[in-house]
């Protein structure tokens, strides 16, 4: 029988469908694993509401349950995601492949736009700033680097 | 919440999305085209999430309810339906005056006694923060310039229409304007039925099918 161990660690294995360097673990997405007989219970929270990636992701955890022999229940939880739920792992992935991980979010939710605090991922700089508060998905920024000349997109804090 | 409530919020982010989107390849610069497809996206996103809610009131499901409804049907209001894709000024105004009443309305529902509204009013509210930033960055931008002042002159009728009349004091306060007569959500203008045709194009093309 498949133990909720074994089925975090077939879900550690699903990569992120637009930032594969991040499992839905490492993102944070997964909340919770309950396993009972042949059924396994998921409960998963979409990043961004707008996320084209949603059904992907749900459809993926589905299978590799499956895969394990059991029968998949995954559940959209209501409560809504947070960038602080990135694991340190994932932010320790994040920055090794060139994308700013997301700044906590206490400090103040205008975190985005402040100069000074976010660190280039290539250089470590902290002399950046902001180009588009927007960028090719729903959960990044793209930010410049002006010590090293480098852009660099950052996860935005939610 | 009821979901004629529901659907007002729905369409109206569907609609907006919809409008915002028409800027896609063609905005003054290329961050705007990136902004506004962004923005876009959300705003469709969030209408989802309300029909999701809407549809188990109705037992149906959201894209039935975004698509297979006639334009008379729909719930929005007035101000998200114009098409703007040409001036940019109008569309500014519509955005900071859109997104400015989204956040009081938002702001209500925070407190909902339906856990699933006030769960999922909590979350949008988080993922506007973005829109509100760019909203009032260009507000502030444009503020002295007689097109968007004219733009804001206009459509300030429209946009107290977007919240029931207990919220619009609030509105008044937060964009330093008297409040006049409304133009209320009773019709619809001449931009929303192309929209709609447009818009459910390709689903009506065959009817029932899954893609």
């Amino acid at each position: 029988m498949v133990t909720a161990e074994r089925v975090w660690e077939a879900l550690a294995e699903i990569p992120d469908p637009e930032i594969p360097v991040l499992s839905l673990v490492d993102l944070g997405v997964v909340r919770d694993v309950e396993v009972d007989g042949e059924r396994v219970h998921v409960g998963f929270t979409p990043t961004f509401l707008g996320c084209p990636a949603l059904e992907v992701m749900r459809d993926q955890m589905a299978e590799r349950i499956r895969e394990l022999g059991a029968e998949p229940d995954v559940e959209v939880l209501s409560e809504g995601w947070s960038s602080d739920w990135i694991t340190e792992e994932g932010h320790r992935k994040l920055s090794d492949s060139g994308f700013a991980p997301p700044s906590g979010r206490a400090p103040a939710t205008l975190v985005q736009i402040q100069t000074g605090t976010h660190p280039c991922p290539y250089c470590g700089s902290t002399d950046t700033r902001l180009d588009n508060l927007f960028g090719p998905t729903p959960c990044r920024s793209i930010r410049y680097c002006n010590a090293c000349r480098q852009p660099f997109e950052q996860f935005k804090t939610l | 919440m009821n979901a004629q409530e529901l659907l007002r919020l729905a369409d109206d982010e569907l609609i907006l999305g919809w409008r915002n989107s028409e800027w896609t390849g063609i905005a003054p610069f290329l961050e705007e085209d990136v902004a506004f497809s962004s923005i876009a996206q959300t705003e469709i996103g969030h209408a989802r999430a309300w029909y999701e809610l809407a549809a188990n009131e109705l037992e149906t499901d959201a894209d039935s309810l975004a698509f297979d409804r006639e334009p008379d049907e729909y719930l929005c209001a007035p101000l998200v339906e114009m098409r703007m894709a040409d001036d940019w000024a109008r569309t500014i105004a519509r955005h900071w005056l859109y997104e400015t009443a989204d956040r009081i309305r938002i702001q209500v529902l925070l407190n909902s006694v339906d856990r699933k509204v006030a769960g999922l009013a909590e979350k949008i509210d988080r993922e506007e923060t973005y829109h509100r930033i760019h909203a009032e960055m260009w507000a502030e931008r444009l503020r002295d310039e007689p097109k968007f002042r004219d733009a804001v002159d206009e459509l300030w009728p429209y946009a107290l229409g977007v919240l029931p009349e207990e919220q619009r004091s609030l509105f008044c306060e937060a964009v330093e304007r008297d409040e006049s007569e409304a133009i209320e959500r009773s019709g619809h203008t001449e931009g929303l039925r192309p929209l709609w045709e447009e818009m459910t194009m390709v689903r009506r093309s065959v009817p029932g099918a899954s893609w």
